[in-house]
């Protein structure tokens, strides 16, 4: 029997994931910067995840029955806060790094987003393999506290399994796509943001410094994408862990196309995406080919929109006019 | 009325490398007044006026400003002394609405909120009679309304003294007028509004005082009220000054290519050619002359195929049988084939004609490439030819691999005068040959343009030195706006009528505007 309640509540949480890579996404194209380095950054997010997470379960007190770190004593507040913190440095570094070689070394921007990814991915599967066969029980603890919903959430039934019954990353990633959403219309930084993206020049003339603020938009860009990294890791695969991140990271990419680089559209993106994505896992008996093919949708839907897109020409639907392209003053 | 400084410059000298952009200009602008700032191209005025807008620093000299003697490192800096300047390129986020251009990059301490800025936006266009529409996309404007928002722009930060660089250049008549309508309000409001133009009838119309540069000179400055044009245009060309350039006479001149009605339009649909006829002469040296922008770039792109040229137009080229033949509708190549080269030169020497990151031989390659019967380039010939340039041209370079991104712009200049000359052409057609180019290099070009001539082949030859046009071309074309205002020749013409047939018929060609619009 089709549950369309728990095919929806698994669909949203799936969505955390692209949408916090979507979010990041677009913060940092806004910029004018492409970043393709989103796949490896949300895997370093989830690696620092994990090691934060490790880092806070060695230093509980040993149990004496096991003479491994005592779980039961686990705070929830810090086991969730460590891994989100640690998460952000760890993504937020590689954003740090891709700027400091587009923007300071004026490498091509495509060639490093896709070392970046490379990069990332090679690093986070050195480092994983020790610290989570050594950390899983612990990882499916801290687990626990990240799926965590609100404790009314039983009492509503449907109702509450669909809105209340998420851990705190989803709606963390709800909320900062609001937020970004807000900040890029509503804001002067949004307004000098944008106008960065699309005109750096002007921008530059204007007296906004173009590559501060692309700087910090693809260092907080990465932070918010390594967050999908870890949510796929702590909340997703419940502290267990697959090598399939920088999957999610493409799908991410690929959403920024399809919610034409608006977060708030992104939310829905998402969902839709997630749907797509586990659609498959609730239709009895399909077979490998319908299945793959299915895993297939979210891409060629956003090639539709990217034609659709280009096909409409309305202006503001359009990638920021200077996405890809360095800026240096010099170049008149 | 007691006039009051408002920004004072002295002994200002300006290079750019080695060459003197301007030179110990002094010049006072009072508090309330428009001054123009006249002069050729290259006399230096947009330089003199960035130094004051903070995108370049002088070399030597002193800013006053009301008084006090300040140093102006950026735009930002400008605009705390209240000076604001309006580019002849606008800056303006095409996205945007012209209130959110306008409010970009200021901080003003205030909260930000887009209402409160088209409530002051809207505020200033009343001020001062400009028709704006703050929530307007800028990609939806036309020129005149993005250049209306980068005035608005200006004023929005407070500017007391606007500099605007040629702002009439791409505007109708009608808005022209508007334009200076919405200049003498300001005015009238106690502003400095400092105007770089060449248009000597709309230096007469709208200010209040001229200010001439030349070779980046100050020449002096006189009251509008006493100025005429014929006594403009003398301190702006200056005496005639002797060039020891040959001009052997032509041999055996016969009509090589035939333009006739000539027209063009750039993407607004505004014309650049309009009706524009002429022939030039093999054996010849045909000079055009005119400001920049009045079309000679369309006149070189269409003759060589690279602009569209609409019905109605011709340009036939007459082959050694006598025979016509119709270029129009021809591809770059096919035109190419028939012996018409095009060595053009815009801003940026490396765009159109070389591709920088390759080297000599293989831009060499731009040309034969189409030649050889097997699938692998033909190397040898090129590199002869690149090796034949740099000898002849003495060409200095390590070698024939160096990408000419890296040689000096004399050099990149030959390396493609010489492949174009080595096609052996019929026309050949340059246009700011020697920009940028030093004393010797200039002549050499000059001689090898010389050396085509008397072979025969019809020389077009754009510049911006009327000295260098009148010592050089046989006949000088003149344009203006996108006509012939007149074609003179090039033994007997003096600097005065050039200069004034550059500039002057503009007037005339105000009916002629209104019916094409």
């Amino acid at each position: 029997m089709f549950d369309i309640v728990s095919f929806l509540v698994q669909a949203i949480r799936l969505s955390a994931i692209f949408l916090f890579g979507s979010t990041g996404e677009i913060l940092t194209e806004k910029s004018g910067h492409l970043n393709l380095g989103i796949p490896g950054i949300m895997c370093m997010g989830a690696l620092g995840g994990c090691y934060g997470e490790s880092l806070y379960i060695s230093s509980l007190p040993v149990s004496a029955s096991t003479s491994a770190p005592d779980l039961t004593l686990m705070n929830p507040f810090l086991a969730v806060l460590i891994p989100i913190l640690t998460a952000i440095l760890f993504a937020g570094a590689m954003g740090a790094l891709y700027s400091f070689l587009a923007v300071t070394l004026r490498a091509n921007q495509n060639v490093t987003g896709l070392t970046i990814t490379t990069f990332g991915i090679g690093v986070t599967k050195f480092f994983i393999a020790p610290i989570k066969s050594q950390y899983q029980a612990g990882f499916s603890q801290a687990s626990i506290f990240f799926r965590t919903g609100f404790p009314f959430a039983s009492s509503l039934g449907d109702f509450g399994s669909l809105f209340f019954s998420y851990g705190c990353l989803v709606y963390l990633a709800i909320i900062v796509a609001v937020v970004a959403s807000l900040i890029l219309s509503k804001t002067r930084v949004g307004l000098h943001l944008r106008a960065v993206g699309e005109n750096p020049a002007t921008a530059d003339a204007a007296g906004i410094n173009v590559g501060g603020y692309r700087y910090v938009a693809t260092i907080i860009g990465s932070a918010i994408a390594g967050l999908g990294g870890l949510t796929f890791v702590m909340d997703w695969l419940s502290g267990s862990w697959e090598y399939s991140i920088d999957g999610m990271g493409w799908l991410s990419v690929a959403l920024v196309i399809f919610a034409m680089w608006k977060p708030n559209l992104s939310i829905l993106g998402s969902i839709l995406f997630a749907i797509l994505y586990i659609l498959p896992n609730y239709i009895p008996g399909i077979g490998f080919a319908a299945r793959e093919l299915m895993n297939m949708v979210p891409y060629f839907v956003t090639v539709l929109v990217l034609l659709f897109v280009s096909f409409q020409k309305k202006r503001e639907n359009q990638p920021p006019a200077s996405l890809g392209l360095s800026y240096f003053r010099e170049a008149r | 009325m007691e006039k009051t400084v408002a920004i004072e410059l002295k002994g200002i000298t300006k290079y750019f490398g080695s060459v003197v952009a301007n030179e110990g200009v002094d010049l006072t602008v009072y508090k309330g007044e428009i001054l123009a700032i006249l002069g050729e191209n290259g006399s230096g005025k947009t330089t003199l006026m960035n130094m004051i807008a903070g995108i370049y620093f002088p070399d030597e000299g002193h800013i006053f400003v009301d008084g006090e003697e300040v140093l102006i490192r950026s735009p930002k800096d400008a605009f705390r002394y209240k000076i604001g300047m309006v580019h002849q390129h606008f800056k303006l986020v095409d996205l945007f609405t012209a209130a959110e251009n306008i409010v970009l990059g200021v901080k003003d301490g205030r909260r930000f909120n887009m209402k409160e800025v088209n409530a002051r936006v809207r505020e200033i266009a009343e001020r001062y009679g400009f028709t704006i529409d703050p929530k307007k996309k800028v990609y939806e404007m036309s020129v005149s309304e993005k250049q209306t928002v980068e005035i608005v722009k200006v004023l929005y930060r407070g500017a007391d003294i606007l500099i605007l660089d040629e702002p009439t250049a791409v505007l109708t008549p009608q808005e022209t007028e508007r334009l200076f309508e919405v200049i003498r309000h300001m005015r009238d409001d106690g502003k400095s509004i400092i105007i770089i133009t060449h248009k000597l009838h709309e230096v007469l119309s709208v200010s209040d005082r001229v200010a001439i540069l030349r070779k980046g000179r100050y020449v002096g400055s006189v009251e509008t009220k006493y100025a005429t044009e014929l006594s403009l245009t003398e301190m702006m060309v200056g005496q005639k000054v002797a060039l020891n350039i040959e001009r052997p006479d032509p041999v055996r001149p016969r009509p090589r290519l035939m333009v006739k009605n000539l027209t063009c339009k750039n993407k607004e649909g505004v014309a650049t050619l309009s009706d524009v006829s002429f022939t030039a002469f093999g054996g010849e040296i045909l000079g055009i002359a005119g400001i920049s922008g009045c079309g000679q770039k369309e006149l070189l792109e269409s003759i060589a195929g690279l602009e569209y040229a609409y019905p109605g137009s011709s340009i036939s080229f007459v082959t050694d049988e006598g025979e016509e033949e119709e270029l129009v509708g021809l591809s770059p190549r096919e035109i190419r084939n028939m012996g018409v080269a095009l060595s053009f030169v815009p801003e940026d020497r490396l765009g159109m004609g070389l591709v920088g990151s390759m080297g000599m031989a293989e831009n060499m390659m731009l040309k034969s490439y189409a030649s050889g019967k097997t699938p692998f380039v033909e190397r040898k010939q090129p590199t002869e030819l690149a090796g034949k340039i740099k000898e002849e041209l003495e060409v200095v370079t390590p070698d024939l691999k160096t990408p000419v991104s890296r040689l000096s712009g004399g050099n990149v200049q030959k390396v493609l005068v010489g492949r174009e000359i080595a096609e052996a052409p019929a026309v050949l057609m340059t246009a700011y040959a020697v920009r940028g180019l030093d004393i010797n290099t200039s002549y050499m070009i000059y001689h090898l343009l010389n050396e085509q001539k008397k072979k025969g082949v019809a020389v077009i030859y754009v510049g911006e030195d009327l000295d260098v046009l009148l010592a050089l071309s046989d006949r000088i074309l003149v344009l203006c706006g996108g006509k012939v205002s007149g074609i003179l020749d090039g033994r007997t013409a003096t600097k005065e009528q050039v200069g004034l047939l550059m500039t002057k018929s503009e007037r005339e060609g105000k009916e002629d505007t209104h019916e094409q619009s």
